[in-house]
């Protein structure tokens, strides 16, 4: 069996250490090793989005990213994004909009929105589409997820 | 009987129950399923679409160290060759157990043929790679048309033909053939003044559901086998595993997770049962994953088809006979849905003279499943196609012709039913009301079309049981797994009848040792008949409820009334009670109330579309762009119009990918070249306008509530609909799907 190496890295405000085979993708590190399953894996291969996470200031497919490769970086999960007595802005919108349906690729759009509204809070309808384009989704038709982040855009600028 | 009233809770739009788990990651869905001592499954699967397999050698795999068991189809009970009814539809158990581990011939590339069980999923695929087999290759047949034809290569030697309930003599890969037929189709086209009759042909294409297939079995020392999954149908998945290990339903808990997505997909069990055999095999719980490739290779798609469709009508726009021929891919095994294509064909229409010819073919490609309106959609293509060229012809409106054939109450599907009450004519009226249908469209290039789309729906039997709260609340139990909002759906129901908020029920999906009976989350069927079930539940809380308040009252139960969510004595006692008052009294009334609610409704009312689209063609590319899309659809009533919304506008995009882009492309070995995301290509939020839903209500008789069910229909008119768009911007009649850049281009002449 492959060696294992240790790893420190920051997720979602605390520090963390795991341990991880060189081959293991972060999303694999989360899910398996740290159970923070809100990260989905629906390709393996950072065609759809659903384990999108923020690393170091930047949207990341978790599944493209090496788990070894979080040394010393800083990670945010949809685990991470509420308060404890508050839903943050965008999963609020998406309740309200009804922007989801199974729910698989939630926190990936959720992490996405974040993501596109962190850099640029005013984002035009095409703007939103051209963003979100790497998160699929297969039961919306996208109408409401687009809404629901016109809706948080306009919430946070409010 | 359908109350025609204000309602306090239906039509409301609450946040949906599960909604914030689901948008804080909290919501566990199959593959997060963990387990102390799991041990992960991989399946090595065909790299061939045709072939026999001459020998399997798995003693590489099961040396390699962190290796715990080897599974083959030699670990399957011998199946029989005999049809069992397994909640969706009859299934022969031979072709059953094959599909799900390949015996003697492996009939697509990626049949499953062996599962390895070890202490990382790495390992198991590694180790997946040291399974020796030896394969015979044979020549694959991958197109309906030629595996019709007398020499084609044989997928099953045993298979014949039964056409009309009669087997035929010399094995074909025909397995069925069927006819509708209504009037005298020869008479009715002798009556038209215009005859148009065109071929089709639809692509492969995938549900495309974002989670993969996944499966956690765990067989405990007392032979107690329990199988944590996603599916559409844990009582399904129950059977059908039941069958496959010829092992008791009663040993068997299904413990349905969270399901990302299904549309058809998620009913048929593929590694559930392979987990089971690796569990039983190691004595540890298994986890078995598929990756995306798998699940284009080796779960179901929908059919590929050739459809050829014949109109004629007189010169005012009268159909006076139709005539179908629909040849749909079974993939490896039988069943194609092809019967319900033949159902849905001309379903829109009155049309006294018609004849519809349906073939289940089996081709060298993984056995299709279910998939939204399965049949429908490839049989619209080629009708409303057709329509629309008639219309043209006759220089009608394309949505006046529809109107002035629309199918009505009391009239007969070509199958044999008669309407009861729908929404036809309401619909194609709201599309022909609607600003997107006046709207100017006049640009080089542009163009707009309108298709209609029927599907029948379903009921089958749900369960729902009923436990109330001291505090006024309910908790509502359900085995219908949720795949698009339906707890609250359900739940809206119950409250409904007892007169409390929406947000006042608790609903639970629960596994197959806590619920009774429910069928599948499929055919439309969920908010219609659990959510008949939930209302019969809340309706036997409600008499409970009125016995406890004449029990406080001391009057018969008959002096009790309940409306508005009080109960009050009618006897000239001066008693008044509210539902949440009496819920904290119910333990000096005789105990804990339950209800329950048991349902196999029969009305389960069918569901009509009509789609108008607007594309932009670019003439370079051969791209199309939908600049518009407005989807009007007949929901009976829209319990939750935010979830019947997203399921017009899911359904309606899932049609333009199918459209435009979505297609299995093969090699000539019968090996799918494109099965990623990636070069799969469904729509992204960047290819799509807004999708306006309009709802219609026209209630179902069938339903207490009026309910109809809204999920599949709306992906049935979107082909036709921007195949006759395009014809209105570039004059060029597009009959085969995906109507992609390449096929336009030489439409046009350009390539």
């Amino acid at each position: 069996m492959a060696r294992k190496s240790h790893v420190q890295t920051t997720i979602n405000g605390e520090t963390v250490e795991f341990l991880c085979e060189s081959r293991q993708s972060l999303l694999e590190v989360l899910r398996d090793e740290l159970y923070l399953t809100g990260a989905k894996e629906g390709c393996n291969n950072g065609n759809c989005g659903a384990c999108s996470v923020i690393l170091d200031g930047r949207l990341v497919n978790s599944c493209l990213v090496l788990g070894v490769e979080t040394e010393g970086k800083s990670v945010e999960t949809i685990e991470g994004l509420a308060e404890p007595d508050k839903l943050h802005p965008i999963q609020d919108a998406f309740l309200e909009n009804a922007a989801l349906q199974c729910g698989i690729c939630t926190p990936g759009f959720i992490m996405s929105a974040k993501a596109l509204l962190d850099s640029n809070p005013n984002p035009t309808e095409h703007e939103i589409r051209y963003w979100l384009a790497g998160n699929l989704c297969r039961c919306t038709g996208y109408d409401k997820i687009v809404k629901a982040v016109m809706d948080a855009a306009k919430e946070a600028s409010a | 009987m359908a109350e025609k009233k204000e309602y306090k809770v239906i039509g409301t739009r609450p946040i949906r129950h599960d909604g914030v788990d689901k948008v804080t990651g909290r919501a566990l869905y199959g593959a997060d399923f963990q387990m102390t001592g799991l041990l992960h499954g991989r399946v090595l699967r065909s790299p061939h679409a045709h072939a026999r397999i001459i020998s399997i050698d798995t003693s590489r795999a099961e040396a390699y160290p962190g290796v715990k068991g080897v599974v083959t189809a030699q670990d399957l009970p011998e199946a029989e060759d005999r049809v069992a009814d397994l909640g969706e539809g009859a299934v022969n158990l031979k072709y059953l157990c094959d599909n799900i581990l390949a015996s003697d011939k492996v009939l697509y590339k990626g049949h499953a043929v062996a599962a390895v069980a070890a202490t990382s999923p790495h390992i198991a695929e590694e180790a997946c790679t040291l399974i020796d087999v030896e394969y015979e290759v044979l020549p694959p047949v991958l197109e309906v048309r030629q595996a019709m034809e007398a020499d084609a290569p044989l997928l099953h030697e045993s298979l014949k033909t039964t056409s009309m309930g009669e087997a035929a003599d010399e094995p074909s890969n025909v397995a069925s053939h069927i006819q509708h037929k209504l009037g005298d189709p020869e008479k009715g086209f002798a009556e038209a003044d215009i005859v148009v009759e065109r071929d089709f042909v639809t692509g492969t294409v995938h549900q495309g559901y974002i989670e993969p297939h996944n499966a956690t079995a765990h067989f405990n020392q007392d032979g107690q086998l329990t199988i944590w999954c996603s599916t559409q149908g844990a009582f399904t998945v129950r059977e059908q595993v039941a069958e496959i290990l010829q092992y008791p339903i009663s040993k068997i808990k299904v413990v349905p997770m969270e399901i990302g997505g299904g549309f058809g997909g998620k009913i048929s069990v593929y590694i559930k049962p392979v987990a089971a055999l690796l569990a039983k095999k190691t004595g540890k719980p298994v986890k078995v994953l598929m990756n995306r490739a798998d699940v284009f290779e080796g779960t179901g798609p929908t059919p590929a088809s050739y459809v050829r469709v014949k109109m004629g009508a007189t010169k005012d726009g009268k159909i006076t006979a139709a005539e179908a021929y629909l040849a749909f891919e079974a993939g490896a095994y039988p069943g194609a849905p092809v019967g319900p294509g033949a159902m849905c064909i001309f379903a829109p229409y009155s049309i006294e003279n018609v004849v519809i010819d349906g073939y289940d073919v089996v081709v060298n490609k993984p056995k299709t499943a279910p998939y939204r309106a399965p049949g429908a959609p490839n049989a619209a293509f080629g009708s409303e196609s057709v329509v629309d060229e008639i219309a043209e012809k006759l220089d009608i409106d394309p949505l006046e012709i529809r109107l002035l054939n629309g199918a009505k109450e009391g009239d007969r599907r070509a199958d044999g039913p008669i309407h009861p009450r729908i929404g036809c004519i309401e619909t194609l009226e709201t599309a022909k009301a609607h600003p997107h249908y006046t709207a100017p469209n006049g640009k080089k290039h542009h163009g707009r079309g309108v298709a209609s789309g029927y599907w029948f729906n379903i009921g089958l039997e749900s369960s729902v049981t009923i436990n109330v709260n001291s505090d006024g609340t309910i908790n509502l139990i359900e085995g219908s797994t949720d795949i698009g909002g339906t707890r609250s759906s359900i739940a809206m129901q119950a409250a409904e009848v007892l007169g409390i908020p929406a947000e006042s029920v608790n609903p639970s999906v629960v596994d197959t040792n806590s619920v009774g009976y429910t069928a599948v989350t499929g055919g439309s069927r969920t908010t219609y008949a659990t959510g008949y079930a939930a209302y019969e539940a809340a309706q036997d809380v409600k008499r409970k409820m009125s016995a406890r308040a004449a029990k406080l009252w001391e009057v018969d139960e008959d002096n009790v009334q309940f409306a508005d969510g009080e109960f009050s004595c009618i006897n000239g006692k001066e008693e008044q009670i509210s539902f949440r008052d009496l819920c904290a009294r119910l333990g000096e009334t005789g105990g804990p109330v339950v209800g329950s609610g048991t349902v196999n409704p029969g009305g389960a009312g069918g569901a009509y579309a009509t789609h108008v689209v607007d594309v932009a063609v670019d003439e370079e590319t051969g791209k199309v762009e939908i600049l518009r899309y407005t989807a009007v659809q007949d929901a009976g009533k829209a319990i939750h119009p935010s979830y019947v919304e997203g399921q017009i506008q899911g359904g309606a995009v899932q049609g333009i990918g199918w459209a435009l882009n979505e297609e299995y492309i093969y090699d000539d070995e019968g090996t799918m070249t494109n099965a990623s995301f990636l070069d799969y290509r469904m729509p992204t939020c960047l290819d799509l306008p807004m999708i306006d839903a309009v709802i219609v209500e026209v209630p179902n008789p069938g339903h207490p509530y009026g309910v109809r069910g809204v999920g599949e229909v709306p992906i049935v008119p979107p082909m036709a609909a921007i195949a006759n768009a395009i014809y209105d911007a570039i004059g060029v009649r597009m009959t085969e799907l995906p109507m992609s850049p390449d096929r336009l281009l030489k439409a046009m002449g350009k390539i």
